[in-house]
C-alpha cells in the first residue's frame, strides 16, 4: 500500500490528476443518497425550470432536480459499466488463457466463434440482442459483457501465448501440475500487466456504449437515474440556450478522460518504457 | 589516407562509457586505455558484463541507446577524433572504413535482401564503385572464403544458407569496401564447433590477405588464443592485463587472467561401473519424430544411465539431443521403442504417468531466466515441487527449504523472498538446480545448462552438480555441444549425428583414439589453449583432403 503511494507520488500530472477524478467519482456513487439533496425519481418541481437556489442544477423533463440525478448518475452508469466490464474480463479472460493453453480444436472453436461476434460492429449488434432480449439492466449487462469478452479473449490469448512457450510452463506440465494452477498460478501474473491496462481502457469502452445505448432509448431504463438517458432527455434545452444537458454529457466525458490518464501511466510503468535519455 | 607505419590506427585513450538504469547513471567502461596497428588484431577477453562490446562499438565512436561516452575519453581512428566529429564524418567512417560483425548473422542481415545486395549496398552508398563492380567482387571475396558455390550463392536470402555460412558472408561484407579496421563481436559463439573453425579460418585469411587491423570479441580464451597478436582481459570495465597472446597464454601475471585460463581444469573421476550392473534407466530402440516432419528425428536411439552415473550426449545442432531428452521426459511420445526406469515401462505420454513417475526425472533447461516464472519468489518456486509431491507444509517445508539452498551455496535467508530478475544468470541456474532436487529425483536431464552462462559461473555450476552427484547418487543425462564441458562431468560419452548414435562408451573409450570418424572431426574442432593449434589443424585437414583426393 505504502509503495502504491510512493508510486503515486513520483506519478506525472496527468495520472494524479486521472486517479483525483476516479476517486471523486467512486466517492459521489457511494454516498450518492447523502450528498443528493433529493431522491433520485421524486418530482420536486415544475418542468425545466432554471437553475436557482434550490434546484441548483434546474430541473428535467418531469421536474426532476437536475444534480440529485447527476449524482445517482455515478451510481448507475459507472457502477453498471463496472459490473459489465469485470464479467467480460472474467468469461473472456479464461476463455483466451484456455484456448492458449490447450490449443488444437478448443482453440480453433473458440476463436472462429469470436472472429463471428466480431465481424458484426458492437453497437449494432448489441442494439440487436437488447431488442430480441428486452431491455433490462440484467439483460445490458449479460448482452454487454458476451459482446466486450470477445474482444478480451483475443487480447488475453495473444499475451498467454507467448507465455506458454516458456520453459517453466513445460516444467510445470512436466512436475504434474493441473490446468488450473497452469492457468492461475503460472500464466495470470505474467499477463497481468497488459490485462490490466486493457481493463481501463474496456471500462471506457463499455461505459461509452452504454451511455450511447442509453440516449438511443435502448440502455439503462427510466426511471434510474443515468446520465446517457438524462442527454437525451434534456437535449431541446440546447436549443434555448441552457447548457444543463451538456453536464451529464461532461461528466462521461471527463471519467473517460482520467480513466485513460491513468491507464497511460500504468501502461508506462509496466512496458518499462523510459522517456529520454 | 595518411600511410605511417608507426602510427596507431586506432587509440583510445582514458575511454569512459555510462549506461542508464534504475533511474541513474552507471559506469560501464572506467577509463580503458588501448591501440592498434594496422594489419594487428587485438583480442578483448572477459566475461559478460565486462564492457568487450561496448568497448567495441566504441571504437566506431558511437554507444548503445541508453549509454553516453564521457567527455575526457579520446577515441582516435587514423588521427580523426570520434568523439567530437560530427555524425556526418563519422557515418562516411562507417561501413567503409570501419567495419562490424555482429555475434548472430541471422538477425543481422535484412531477411527480405538477397545476400549480394546486401553486400553491394554500402559500396554503392559510400561510392566506392558501382552496382557490378560490387557484385564481381562479392562473388572474387566469396571463392577467397571458400563459399560453395561463390558465383550464385550471393543470390540467395539469408534463410536459404547455412549458419555458418552466413557468418562467413558477413564477414565478406565487412569487408566490401575494404576497411582499416574490423570488429568481430562474438562472430563465432552461436556456432557448432565444426563450423565454428571454418569460420574462424575465414576470418584469419581475410585479415592477412588485406592487411585489415581487426578487434575480436570473445568470452573464449581459445578461440581469441587463435585470432589475436595481443590480447586484452577486461572485467567491471576495467583493464586488467594486456599483454603479446603468447606471453599471455604462457606468463599471465594477475589472479584473475589466471583464474580464467584456470577455468577447464575440473575433471570429475571417472566412475567404471560393472557392466552387469541393472540400469535406473533405459532407451530402448527410440524413433521419434515430430508432426509433418519428413525425416524421424531420433532413428533407433538405444542407451542406458545407471544410477549414479554423468552420461553426456554430444552433438551439433539438429542432431537430435533435445529430442532425446524430450522422449524421456514424455513431451514427445515416440513411434517406437520404449523408456524403461527403474524396471518399469513408462507411459510414452508425460500426461498418463503417475506423480512419482513424474518426481523420478527432473530437468534443468538451458536459459534459466525462462525456466522459472518470473512472477514468483523462489521460495514459491522452490517450494512448489515440496509440496506438490512431498505434500510438505509449514516448518518441514521452510526447513527443507533453507536445506536446499545450502545445497546450492545460496545464503537462504537474503535469497528465499527475492523475485528471479533480481539474480543472476549463475545464481538462477542454481535455483533451477534446487527445484529439480526439491522433488527428490533419481535422474535429472541437463539441457545446455552451462552454454549460456560464462566459464567461471559454469565451472561452479558443473562443481555443484558433481557434489551434489556424490552425495545424493544422482543420475545425470548431460546434453551439450560443448566438449570441454563433457570433458569435465561425463563418466560415459553418446556421440549422436542426423538423429542416431554414432559412437558410445566410457569417456576414456571416447575421448582416446582410435575415435569414429565424426568424434574425430568433433574433438579436433574444439581449440585449444594454443596458437598454433588452428595452422596444426587446417595443414592436418588440407593434407588429409590431398589423400582423399588422390585415393579418389
Amino acid at each position: 500500500m505504502t509503495r502504491a503511494l510512493d508510486a503515486l507520488g513520483e506519478a506525472p500530472l496527468s495520472a494524479k490528476f486521472g486517479v483525483l477524478v476516479i476517486t471523486v467519482y467512486i466517492f459521489v456513487a457511494l454516498f450518492a443518497p447523502w450528498i443528493a439533496p433529493f431522491s433520485e425519481s421524486e418530482i420536486v418541481g415544475r418542468k425545466f425550470q432554471a437553475w436557482d437556489d434550490q434546484f441548483l442544477l434546474g430541473t428535467d423533463h418531469l421536474g426532476r432536480d437536475m444534480l440529485t440525478r447527476i449524482l445517482f448518475g455515478a451510481r448507475n452508469t459507472v457502477g453498471i459499466a463496472l459490473l459489465t466490464t469485470i464479467l467480460a474480463f472474467v468469461v473472456g479472460g479464461i476463455c483466451g488463457i484456455l484456448a492458449a493453453v490447450l490449443g488444437g480444436w478448443l482453440d480453433q472453436l473458440m476463436s472462429r466463434i469470436v472472429d463471428v461476434f466480431m465481424a458484426i460492429p458492437a453497437l449494432i449488434f448489441a442494439m440487436l440482442l437488447l431488442s430480441i432480449f428486452g431491455t433490462s439492466i440484467f439483460n445490458l449487462i449479460v448482452i454487454m459483457s458476451v459482446i466486450d469478452a470477445t474482444r478480451i479473449f483475443r487480447i488475453a490469448r495473444a499475451v498467454s501465448l507467448n507465455v506458454v512457450v516458456m520453459d517453466f510452463i513445460e516444467a510445470a506440465k512436466l512436475r504434474g501440475e493441473r490446468l488450473s494452477w497452469i492457468t492461475i498460478q503460472e500464466i495470470l501474473p505474467n499477463i497481468s500487466a497488459p490485462l490490466a491496462a486493457e481493463f481501463g481502457l474496456r471500462f471506457c469502452f463499455v461505459f461509452l456504449t452504454i451511455s450511447a445505448l442509453s440516449f438511443l432509448g435502448l440502455g439503462i431504463q427510466p426511471p434510474i437515474a443515468d446520465w446517457g438517458s438524462m442527454v437525451r432527455q434534456t437535449a431541446i434545452l440546447v436549443t434555448f440556450d441552457d447548457y444543463t444537458p451538456l453536464i451529464p454529457a461532461a461528466a462521461i466525458a471527463l471519467l473517460t478522460v482520467a480513466v485513460n490518464f491513468v491507464i497511460d501511466w500504468f501502461l508506462h510503468k509496466t512496458s518499462g518504457l523510459k522517456d529520454d535519455l | 589516407m595518411t600511410f605511417d607505419s608507426d602510427g596507431y590506427l586506432l587509440e583510445i585513450k582514458n575511454l569512459q562509457i555510462e549506461g542508464f538504469s534504475e533511474g541513474r547513471w552507471h559506469e560501464i567502461v572506467k577509463g580503458v586505455d588501448l591501440n592498434l596497428k594496422r594489419g594487428k588484431v587485438l583480442g578483448l577477453i572477459g566475461e559478460s558484463g565486462a564492457g568487450k562490446s561496448t568497448i567495441g562499438i566504441a571504437s566506431m565512436g558511437i554507444c548503445k541507446a541508453g549509454c553516453r561516452i564521457k567527455p575526457g575519453s579520446s577515441i582516435q581512428f587514423d588521427g580523426v577524433e570520434l568523439t567530437t566529429a560530427t555524425e556526418e564524418q563519422k557515418r562516411r567512417l562507417r561501413g567503409s572504413r570501419i567495419a562490424y560483425v555482429a555475434q548472430s548473422a541471422a538477425a543481422a542481415f535484412n531477411p527480405a535482401h538477397k545476400l549480394i545486395d546486401q553486400f553491394s549496398e554500402c559500396v554503392v552508398q559510400h561510392g566506392v564503385g558501382s552496382r557490378e563492380q560490387a557484385y564481381a567482387d562479392a562473388k572474387d571475396l566469396y571463392s577467397k572464403i571458400k563459399m560453395p558455390d561463390p558465383d550464385t550463392i550471393g543470390f540467395r536470402y539469408p534463410h536459404q544458407v547455412s549458419g555458418g555460412q552466413l557468418q562467413r558472408a558477413m564477414t565478406a561484407m565487412a569487408l566490401s569496401c575494404r576497411p582499416d579496421l574490423i570488429i568481430f563481436d562474438e562472430p563465432t559463439t552461436a556456432l557448432d564447433v565444426t563450423t565454428q573453425i571454418e569460420v574462424l579460418a575465414t576470418i584469419r585469411d581475410i585479415v592477412e590477405l588485406f592487411n585489415t587491423a581487426a578487434i575480436y570479441i570473445s568470452h573464449d580464451l581459445a578461440v581469441v588464443a587463435q585470432m589475436a597478436d595481443k590480447i586484452i582481459v577486461l572485467r567491471y570495465g576495467e583493464l586488467v592485463e594486456e599483454a603479446e597472446t603468447r606471453t599471455m597464454l604462457a606468463d599471465p601475471q594477475k589472479d584473475y587472467t589466471k583464474s580464467l585460463w584456470a577455468v577447464r581444469s575440473f575433471r570429475k573421476t571417472e566412475v567404471i561401473r560393472s557392466t552387469d550392473a541393472k540400469p535406473l534407466i533405459s532407451v530402448n530402440n527410440i524413433t521419434a519424430s515430430y508432426p509433418k516432419a519428413p525425416q524421424p528425428v531420433l532413428a533407433d536411439v538405444d542407451f542406458e544411465i545407471h544410477r549414479g552415473e554423468t552420461v553426456a550426449i554430444v552433438g551439433e545442432s539438429g542432431s537430435g539431443k533435445t529430442t532425446a531428452a524430450r522422449v524421456i521426459t514424455g513431451l514427445l511420445p515416440p513411434q517406437q521403442g520404449s523408456i524403461v526406469f527403474d524396471d518399469v515401462i513408462m507411459p510414452p505420454d508425460h500426461r498418463n504417468r503417475s506423480i512419482s513417475q513424474l518426481q523420478e526425472i527432473q530437468m534443468i533447461y538451458q536459459m534459466a531466466d525462462t525456466a522459472i516464472n518470473p512472477r514468483h519468489k523462489i521460495r514459491k518456486i522452490v517450494g512448489r515441487p515440496l509440496s506438490f509431491y512431498l505434500g510438505m507444509e509449514g516448518d518441514a517445508k521452510e526447513r527443507r527449504l533453507n536445506e536446499l539452498m545450502e545445497m546450492i551455496e545460496m545464503e537462504p535467508k537474503q535469497y528465499l523472498d527475492r523475485y528471479p530478475a533480481e539474480l543472476s544468470g549463475g545464481q538462477k541456474q542454481r535455483i533451477c538446480i534446487a527445484r529439480a532436487l526439491a522433488a527428490n529425483p533419481g535422474f535429472i536431464i541437463c539441457d545446455e545448462i552451462t552454454s549460456a552462462l560464462d566459464q567461471l559461473v559454469a565451472e561452479g555450476i558443473l562443481r555443484l552438480l558433481d557434489r551434489l552427484q556424490q552425495e545424493l547418487g544422482l543420475a545425470y543425462m548431460f546434453i551439450t555441444h560443448d566438449l570441454a564441458t563433457v570433458r569435465a562431468v561425463a563418466d560415459r560419452i553418446i556421440v549422436m549425428l542426423e538423429g542416431r548414435i554414432v559412437e558410445q562408451g566410457f569417456k576414456s573409450e571416447v575421448l582416446e583414439p582410435p575415435h569414429h570418424e565424426y568424434t574425430q572431426l568433433l574433438l579436433s574442432s574444439v581449440p585449444e589453449m594454443n596458437p598454433d593449434w588452428m595452422d596444426r589443424i587446417m595443414a592436418q585437414r588440407v593434407s588429409l583432403k590431398g589423400v582423399q583426393a588422390a585415393g579418389n
